[in-house]
């Protein structure tokens, strides 16, 4: 039962398959239903305000109504104004949209939470939009139907556009990454049989999974084993392996563990294979994970739809901010056309009140949070990790690039335009107690022993 | 006596299924509670079988019994882009085959026929074939998304490729190894060219093409489902990848059986045709 639903009434309906009031399939649909009914009374609004302006006196809209019908009336007033025009206009308070329908790509897991949230509980439509949201099998597969331009944005892993933009792996293409969305909410899982062995110095040999090569999940197991005197490209394996699979080949025994995102690690609990070793807050709090990202050509020449779009996600991410909304959208994220996941692992990530896998409910508000700050200093970390384990070879203008992909001026200006409060323009980093100067990045790379470059 | 033979096959058919499904509940039987959780509470936040201190199992055959009930008295029903009733992932795959299919067929008959009635184009051709015939039809998967930008055709691309080796080296077979004397009778009467291909060599290849047309659509259906997984978006493949997401593995058995209902539908729907167009000597 959702958090906002009158908890007195007996006939609320439980099953995954309704919605609140038993007239819609899903509560999905539902929530559609009444964005629908909102645009409708905005448009009412709309209606009211030009037929009051043309017809001052009741009186006289009342005679002219009774003599020529309602629906003859309102073709004419269309007909002397544009009321359609009028009604968007009032809809998106901006420039007009050069393109309502949308696609946007998500993977599921509970990163893209922004994303699959803004099209249930209305953020898109809130804007003017029409988006659909599309699952997608994988960060290569959602890279090139992006690449291709089938989808108009999506969701992907913050190196992902830095890797884009930068030519590593694929063709440069000038890509962004205006907004990210969520920090934290990652963790290391091993298989139960390692329940022993917590200590990272054991783990030589072990076979670790992580989402894609050019992840924060790469990144941070490699410095959370160097930290811990494990290479980890020659004491342990490190292969990707798309999130489904991991509980798969968890349990399998093909994997000792994982660094993934949520809702694979308590997946992986709810179905008594893993154990979650460590969220990765504690390696770094705060760190930003996946990001939604567009082409620069999106951005430039469809300016209006592109800021639309992006404060729709503003929106939703400052909805899921707060704590006192994330059950609701534990429950609306976790249907079968979204995450496709119990809700109640959807919703113990959300809450961070979770099972550990070893007996214990451990109780942390902040095990995933909303935060779409694109700061330059998350870039540059990312790149300085690209260089050291060599997915970049030579000299790189690290400022440079984190300034053309991580749009964070334009996340300035659209936070404040939808309200928010846009935070101060650098943050200072720490991870696993080794602070990170952003301005000094060769110094850093340098400053590692276990290194490739 | 011949009343009582006919029915022993289909008899034993069931026996066997019974003794699947037998060994399959009896394997899958769940344990009796065995360690019981800490709390209520962590309990509570654990599927059944986690709570109980084990890993969550096998469906019992009933389980996947209630699934396809589910499934097949709702197939059609459209929760949103990403969640549809198992009915519309399976039309989607089916045109998709028959689309990709059909191109290949449009392809392969006529360039089969070409190749077939001219040795000097076979043998200039058969190197081309011969490399291009065994390589796996996904490894074709990358270089479309690449080249056609757009993932809907790219997967009956590979279908299309998938399709067309078959049927297009059954055709050239078909049309070389028709009888020498039946070409022979129709120069001696004077028959167009034209002619004797529709009239003479057609209907003699036409076995031969069948067959190649009915491994090529057990190809494709082989392969569309492998394509919709790495695609997404619809599809029975992207169901089987939708519910892998899941772990629900009642759900993929289920749809297991519905790729190969399908696939034997296909299959017999051309060993029909093939039997339509056979001829004796």
């Amino acid at each position: 039962m959702s958090a906002f639903r009158n908890p007195f009434d007996p006939e609320i309906r439980l099953h995954r398959g309704g919605c609140a009031c038993g007239r819609h399939h899903s509560q999905a649909e539902h929530d559609a239903a009444e964005v629908l009914e909102q645009r409708q009374m905005q448009d009412r609004v709309v209606e009211g305000a030009v037929m009051r302006a043309l017809f001052p006196q009741d009186a006289v809209r009342r005679r002219f109504l009774k003599a020529v019908g309602g629906s003859t009336a309102m073709a004419a007033v269309a007909g002397l104004f544009p009321l359609a025009a009028a009604k968007e206009a009032f809809a998106q308070g901006g420039g007009a949209l050069e393109k309502t329908k949308l696609k946007v790509g998500f993977i599921p897991i509970t990163c893209a939470t922004p994303i699959i949230m803004a099209h249930p509980l209305g953020f898109y439509a809130k804007y003017g939009l029409d988006v659909e949201v599309v699952k997608t099998a994988g960060w290569a597969v959602i890279r090139d139907k992006a690449l291709s331009k089938e989808y108009d944005a999506a969701h992907m892993l913050s190196p992902m556009p830095l890797a884009i933009s930068t030519g590593t792996g694929s063709s440069p293409i000038p890509w962004t990454a205006p907004a990210v969305e969520n920090i934290n909410g990652q963790a290391i899982t091993l298989s139960m049989k390692h329940k022993d062995k917590r200590d990272p110095k054991d783990w030589k040999g072990f076979k670790f999974a992580v989402p894609f090569d050019y992840s924060m999940h790469n990144y941070l197991l490699r410095y959370y084993l160097a930290e811990h005197g494990i290479d980890p490209d020659r004491d342990v394996q490190i292969r990707s392996v798309p999130p489904p699979e991991m509980v798969a080949n968890l349990r399998a025994g093909n994997i000792d563990g994982f660094l993934a995102p949520d809702p694979v690690n308590q997946r992986a609990v709810y179905d008594g294979v893993g154990f979650i070793h460590l969220l990765s807050k504690e390696i770094w709090d705060g760190h930003p994970c996946c990001v939604f990202s567009a082409s620069k050509e999106f951005v430039t020449t469809m300016p209006n739809t592109y800021q639309a779009l992006l404060k729709g996600i503003l929106d939703a991410t400052a909805y899921a901010r707060k704590a006192e909304n994330r059950k609701e959208i534990a429950a609306a994220i976790a249907p079968a056309n979204y995450l496709n996941q119990p809700v109640t692992v959807v919703e113990q990530v959300l809450t961070g009140t979770f099972a550990d896998g070893l007996g214990k409910v451990v109780r942390d508000p902040n095990r995933i949070d909303f935060d779409p700050f694109p700061y330059d200093a998350f870039a540059v970390w990312i790149l300085t990790q690209m260089k050291r384990w060599g997915q970049i070879k030579g000299d790189i203008d690290y400022a440079g690039v984190a300034r053309e992909v991580f749009l964070a001026t334009d996340a300035v200006k659209l936070m404040k335009e939808v309200g928010l409060e846009p935070p101060a323009a650098s943050k200072a980093i720490e991870i696993m107690g080794k602070p990170f100067d952003p301005g000094r990045p060769d110094d850093y790379v340098n400053s590692f022993a276990i290194r490739r470059s | 006596m011949d009343e009582r033979k006919r029915w022993r096959a289909p008899l034993l058919s069931l026996i066997f299924l019974l003794l699947f499904l037998g060994v399959w509940q009896v394997a899958t039987q769940p344990d009796a509670a065995t360690a019981v959780a800490a709390d209520d509470e962590y309990a509570a936040l654990l599927g059944a079988a986690a709570a109980g201190g084990g890993q969550s199992a096998m469906p019992t055959p009933a389980e996947v019994g209630a699934k396809l009930w589910e499934h097949l008295s709702d197939p059609f029903y459209d929760r949103g882009t990403n969640d549809k009733g198992i009915g519309i992932q399976l039309a989607h795959s089916i045109a998709r085959v028959l689309l990709g299919f059909g191109l290949a067929a449009l392809v392969a008959i006529p360039l089969g026929f070409v190749i077939g009635m001219s040795p000097l184009v076979y043998r200039a051709l058969d190197p081309f074939i011969q490399i291009l015939k065994p390589i796996s039809p996904l490894a074709w998967m990358p270089l479309a998304l690449y080249t056609i930008k757009d993932s809907g055709i790219s997967a009956i691309f590979v279908i299309f490729i998938c399709s067309l080796w078959p049927m297009l080296v059954n055709t050239a077979f078909g049309v070389s190894s028709v009888r020498r004397d039946w070409l022979n009778v129709a120069r001696t009467l004077e028959v167009s060219r034209l002619r004797t291909a529709f009239q003479v060599i057609l209907p003699a290849a036409a076995p031969t093409i069948m067959t190649g047309m009915r491994i090529s659509i057990g190809i494709a259906w082989l392969v569309i489902v492998a394509a919709e997984m790495l695609v997404g978006g619809t599809g029975i493949g992207y169901f089987v990848w939708n519910e892998w997401n899941n772990l629900s593995i009642a759900n993929i058995i289920s749809a297991i059986l519905f790729i190969g209902l399908i696939g034997m539908l296909l299959d017999t729907t051309l060993a029909r045709l093939a039997r339509a167009v056979t001829y004796k000597e």
